[in-house]
């Protein structure tokens, strides 16, 4: 480990599989120091090692979409420690300043080739993508709203699972997000997902395996039960790839495995075959 | 008692299982088998039999009592093939408009690699979305452990009711512990401050009754008389209110 991502740990600052020192991102599968400007050329991947770094929320859903064309709802939805939760209330501050997000979801309208679309990004800075009541509302409002207006939805899902810091709060955003989902889908509208790595827990548990066309990043850990979970309880090794996207797929539960550079176009693709 | 110890209780072997209460509640069950696509988990007890003159299609999380019942039923964790059972259940449920009772008793839904190569987020997930519009009455009782998502799927309900001394959480206490604190030792903490008991969720409107533990007969009684009332209102309504229900959590 060099100096400098030493420095950055000790300070706990983020960006998961890179670590960020101003314009410059350390890849955490090579070591190699890389500029932003270049990085964002090469949609975030690692020119060097291939690997995929994590990306922010915000990057993500203007990777998507049409220039300047994303308008944001519901940012000003905070979470409040409902159950007076030890120390949630100052995970959430950090959280915040980690990821300069109120909360781990980003909702919005935007325009992908022209067409409408509702689209929301999680971010993995805020809280490991955690899913809370803010989280659970803020999609279902934007379900909702897209089940008005017949608009397709976006999804890209990256999260550790339900927030247990808001009890059973948190769980049934589960419920409340697949009831949404299950609606917008009644109302014969499309929502394509977009699993990134990981997607794992209450979210995979829910609208993450909900989509009509399912998505996922090359390499994406995606799962209900984390891996040191079944390793512990089982007391086995684990096959390699498992819960790896490219494993997923073959059980049967992912449609395309689409690398980052051409996940635009597929959407949009996808997009335009869905709209008159 | 600490709601650490209502956890352990709850886990506590010599309790009445889901078979026990379904054996009490109606005197003509009959367990049908298989999710239609690949097994019949014993995890989940599925079947049809009256409660008060009333047919209800009943589906259970079973942990066994004596240790060979335990391991064939798998301590109540079910597989994805469980679920689907469940829902395959319920969906016949809802062709003959025949109300859906679920009873949970699980720790959480089976952890291991082939839970996860079939599916159990989907398995999950499906359970949730389908059971949201599902055009009959379903009504869930938690008996003992409501172990996160695995107690979750069964819960999609018009009424979510709870025994006394069960207790529904999104993580158990130990694992929450671990997770924060690195600590499992901490899992009486975290038992208290993860809102896990059926007091603590009635307060907070996450449940609409607590049951009377150990007593079939009453439940068997309120269970009708809160199906007649479910029975009456249209599907619409019936629909409505169920998204309601589950839209107005934590907001």
């Amino acid at each position: 480990m060099n100096l400098r991502s030493f420095f950055l740990k000790a300070n706990n600052a983020p960006e998961k599989s890179g670590m960020r020192f101003g314009r410059h991102i350390v890849c955490k599968g090579c070591g190699r120091q890389l500029s932003v400007a270049r990085l964002r050329r090469e949609y975030f991947v690692c020119p060097a090692c291939g690997r995929y770094i994590t990306v922010r929320a915000r990057r993500r859903i203007l990777m998507l979409t049409d220039r300047r064309s994303f308008v944001e709802h519901d940012r000003d939805l905070i979470s409040r420690n409902i159950l007076a939760f030890p120390h949630y209330d100052e995970k959430l501050e950090t959280a915040r300043a980690n990821s300069r997000e109120n909360e781990a979801v980003v909702c919005g309208t935007a325009a992908v080739d022209g067409h409408p679309v509702c689209i929301f990004a999680m971010d993995a800075n805020f809280m490991m993508g955690s899913m809370g009541t803010v989280v659970g509302e803020k999609i279902t409002r934007l379900f909702e709203y897209a089940t008005e207006r017949h608009l397709p939805v976006i999804g890209v899902t990256v999260s550790g699972g339900a927030r247990m810091q808001e009890g059973m709060f948190s769980l049934l955003q589960m419920s409340k997000v697949s009831a949404a989902v299950k609606r917008h889908s009644d109302g014969g509208n499309l929502y394509i997902v977009l699993l990134t790595d990981p997607t794992t827990g209450g979210v995979d548990a829910s609208f993450a395996m909900l989509g009509d066309i399912t998505l996922a990043e090359p390499g994406a850990r995606v799962g209900f039960a984390g891996p040191r979970v079944i390793e512990k309880s089982l007391n086995q090794a684990l096959p390699k790839d498992f819960q790896r996207a490219e494993q997923v797929q073959r059980c049967g539960f992912i449609d395309a495995i689409v690398p980052r550079r051409e996940q635009r176009e597929c959407i949009a693709k996808l997009i335009g075959w869905h709209t008159e | 008692m600490a709601d650490y110890d209502i956890v352990t209780a709850a886990r506590r072997e010599g309790r009445l299982t889901a078979s026990d209460y379904i054996a009490k509640l109606t005197p003509d069950f009959m367990e049908l088998h298989g999710d239609r696509l690949c097994g019949d988990d014993a995890a989940v007890i599925g079947g049809i039999g009256t409660i008060g003159k009333i047919p209800v299609t009943l589906i259970a999380l079973e942990k066994g009592k004596t240790t060979e019942e335990r391991i064939r039923h798998n301590f109540g964790s079910a597989h994805p093939e469980g679920y689907r059972k469940a829902l395959r259940l319920m969906q016949q449920a809802e062709k003959f408009r025949r109300p859906v009772v679920c009873l949970v008793d699980t720790a959480g839904a089976f952890c291991g690699v082939d839970a996860e190569e079939h599916g159990q987020g989907r398995a999950i997930a499906d359970n949730l979305a389908k059971m949201s519009t599902l055009r009959t009455p379903i009504l869930s009782v938690i008996l003992g452990e409501g172990g996160s998502g695995g107690a979750l799927a069964l819960c999609h309900s018009d009424r979510i009711w709870m025994m006394e001394d069960a207790y529904l959480s999104v993580v158990s206490p130990e694992s929450c512990a671990n997770i924060l604190w690195k600590d499992t030792a901490r899992a009486n903490e975290a038992a208290e401050a993860l809102a896990l008991t059926a007091p603590k969720l009635r307060r907070l409107q996450l449940i609409d009754r607590i049951c009377k533990a150990g007593d079939p007969k009453a439940l068997a009684a309120d269970i009708t008389a809160e199906l007649t009332e479910l029975r009456k209102m249209t599907f619409t309504e019936l629909l409505e209110t169920r998204y309601r229900k589950f839209r107005t959590a934590g907001y």
